[in-house]
């Protein structure tokens, strides 16, 4: 039961785009077509939930036992982000060629993709147990895929409208992502 | 132009495997360094502010004392997260104070400082970090919610909400908070039947 | 180097925030207050500026196909000195950014500058850069921390100019407001830009 309500939280109520302001940069960016926003959607799931095992576990394991976290986790976690990323990299070079050229340079860009440091981060101060972690990692993944796509779908037709010089581009994605935004904060009703 | 960019490129160390290896590890080594030295250079301040807090929010939850309730502190069995603080005057007990927590907060966890006067009733509430929605679960702060609390005895008053049957009247639109905060209070009011625990060394949470 | 082009450069042509629409995260998640923005800004400085002088120094030592994680490791640690520093001093400010100090380390512009600017130049001019790119982020996070103070809180900077119990627009310090608030001021930023244009 404990794992729904982590869930459900980390898709709906607690969106990591919507609420938590994590992995704007790609949300924006990646946003203009509903095909790559699924593709970097899938990306990213993979890339936070094997980040957050990962540091999980180094941290757990390792560099809180010698107090090394005090000081160095921020270097450490960086730097298992880069390091999966680069392996994401090269795996999706051989696996989906098609899928690797779509995604472009937004691909290494996921390592500057706050919602995956900042998952890493969180488990810790929300104290949650490795199972845990790993759930709230796949359910934020879920969240923001699902934050992308229904704003990559809104984009899409509101390509079709006319819309006042000013606002081109980003001003008005913004103005959605906060409509989109007031939407999700509905669900807080939910748990 | 041309020959000085020539210039730069010869400049540049090799990318060759033990070129990359030797230059990762010595700026790994430098930047381990480096931090290891500014955390022994900051350590003690980042104490004194913790000692700070825990004192303020003492000073703030527990009836009159004239002791250090932070040098008495102790822990329970069964939760090392949990700081129980004895309060006296003349070295007789008045009061008591828990430090305590919730995850089931909206974001990350909520600590709170419950003080207990000698009958073990609520005396104050002090929030001491929370990172709930602005404007609605941040309210806990606002007297209108935390000071229901005070004056009331646990062993009676339902440490609950409303919607859950308890007595305890929920913020509204923040009822994820609400019973946080409720949590935590249960938990510090169980806290004080539990079996104490030796504190082994002075390092702070 | 001109200095004032330079800072024209940072503050208004290539605005961080409002322009080249970098560093997103931070900026909407700490801007419910202009302290709060204003705090986030120049601890982000703080470490562009150190980020910048130290590739800038060690640029020629560092082999051209592990310069990202070198520039990562440089960036990582000052974020965490930072964090250390800021935890022992201003202890307040501290507990409001929260886990959006460690996630300095993930502000494109820093890492961005690095490898636009600090490895192609010397220290002087990476110093520089780092300085009014900083600032101009830092003023962009106060702007819309004010706006959003203002119109969420009745207060500007903390000082509160409304009667206690005035209703204010919360909305504005919530999520969507964020949101909401950014993209009006960029669309304000752009139609101001053409006009000069």
């Amino acid at each position: 039961m404990e794992y729904l309500i982590i869930i459900i939280g980390a898709i709906f109520v607690n969106n990591i785009v919507l609420a938590q302001f994590l992995g704007i940069c790609p949300f924006l960016g990646v946003s203009t077509r509903v095909s790559t926003a699924t593709g970097m959607s899938a990306a990213v799931m993979f890339v936070m939930t094997l980040a957050t095992m990962v540091t999980y576990l180094l941290n757990t394991l390792l560099l809180i036992p010698l107090g090394l976290d005090k000081f160095l986790q921020t270097v450490v976690f960086i730097l298992v982000i880069a390091a999966l990323v680069q392996m994401v990299e090269l795996i999706l070079k051989k696996v989906s060629p098609p899928l690797y050229q779509a995604l472009g340079v937004y691909l290494p860009l996921i390592t500057t993709n706050c919602a995956i440091m900042g998952v890493a981060l969180l488990v810790f101060k929300k104290n949650f147990g490795l199972i845990e972690s790993v759930v709230f990692a796949i359910a934020t993944a879920i969240g923001f895929g699902l934050a992308l796509v229904l704003f990559a779908g809104i984009r899409e037709k509101l390509e079709l409208y006319e819309i006042p010089e000013a606002m081109k581009g980003a001003p008005i994605a913004l103005v959605t992502a906060g409509l989109l935004s007031l939407a999700f904060m509905g669900f807080s009703g939910m748990v | 132009m041309n020959s000085r960019d020539k210039k730069k490129e010869k400049k540049k160390l090799a990318s060759t495997f033990p070129n990359m290896v030797l230059v990762l590890t010595v700026i790994a080594a430098i930047s381990a360094l480096a931090l290891g030295f500014t955390y022994t250079a900051t350590k003690d301040a980042i104490a004194q502010v913790e000692v700070k807090r825990t004192l303020k929010a003492l000073g703030e939850v527990l009836p009159a004392f004239d002791n250090n309730p932070n040098d008495e502190k102790y822990m329970v069995e069964g939760d090392d997260d949990l700081q129980i603080y004895p309060a006296k005057t003349d070295d007789q007990p008045v009061g008591i104070a828990v430090k305590t927590y919730s995850d089931k907060g909206f974001n990350e966890r909520i600590w709170l400082m419950v003080g207990f006067d000698k009958d073990k009733k609520i005396n104050n509430i002090s929030v001491l970090k929370h990172k709930e929605t602005p404007g609605l679960g941040t309210k806990m702060k606002e007297p209108k919610f935390k000071d229901q609390f005070n004056g009331k005895d646990p062993a009676s008053y339902r440490l609950k909400v409303t919607k859950d049957s308890g007595d305890v009247d929920a913020i509204s639109a923040a009822t994820i908070s609400s019973r946080a905060f409720c949590d935590a209070v249960q938990r510090a009011y169980d806290a004080l039947s539990k079996e104490r625990k030796e504190v082994k060394d002075e390092s702070q949470k | 180097m001109n200095l004032k082009n330079e800072f024209v450069r940072g503050l208004i042509r290539e605005n961080a925030v409002f322009v080249l629409l970098l560093g997103m995260c931070p900026t909407l998640a700490v801007t419910g207050s202009a302290i709060n923005g204003m705090g986030m800004g120049l601890a982000s400085t703080a470490v562009l500026l150190g980020s910048n002088v130290v590739i800038s120094s060690i640029k020629n030592l560092i082999p051209d196909k592990v310069r990202i994680p070198a520039f990562i490791v440089v960036i990582a640690s000052f974020v965490q000195v930072i964090d250390l520093v800021m935890n022992a001093y201003t202890p307040d400010l501290h507990e409001q950014l929260g886990i959006f100090i460690p996630l300095i380390v993930v502000n494109c512009i820093i890492l961005g500058r690095a490898e636009a600017f600090a490895s192609k130049n010397g220290i002087l001019g990476s110093l520089i850069d780092g300085l009014v790119m900083g600032l101009g982020f830092t003023c962009s996070l106060v702007i819309l921390g004010s706006v959003r103070e203002v119109l969420g809180a009745g207060s500007i900077f903390g000082i509160k100019f409304v009667s206690a119990d005035a209703s204010t627009i919360l909305l504005f310090i919530l999520p969507p407001g964020a949101f909401i608030a950014l993209g009006f001021l960029i669309a304000a930023v752009n139609r101001l830009t053409r006009k000069r244009a």
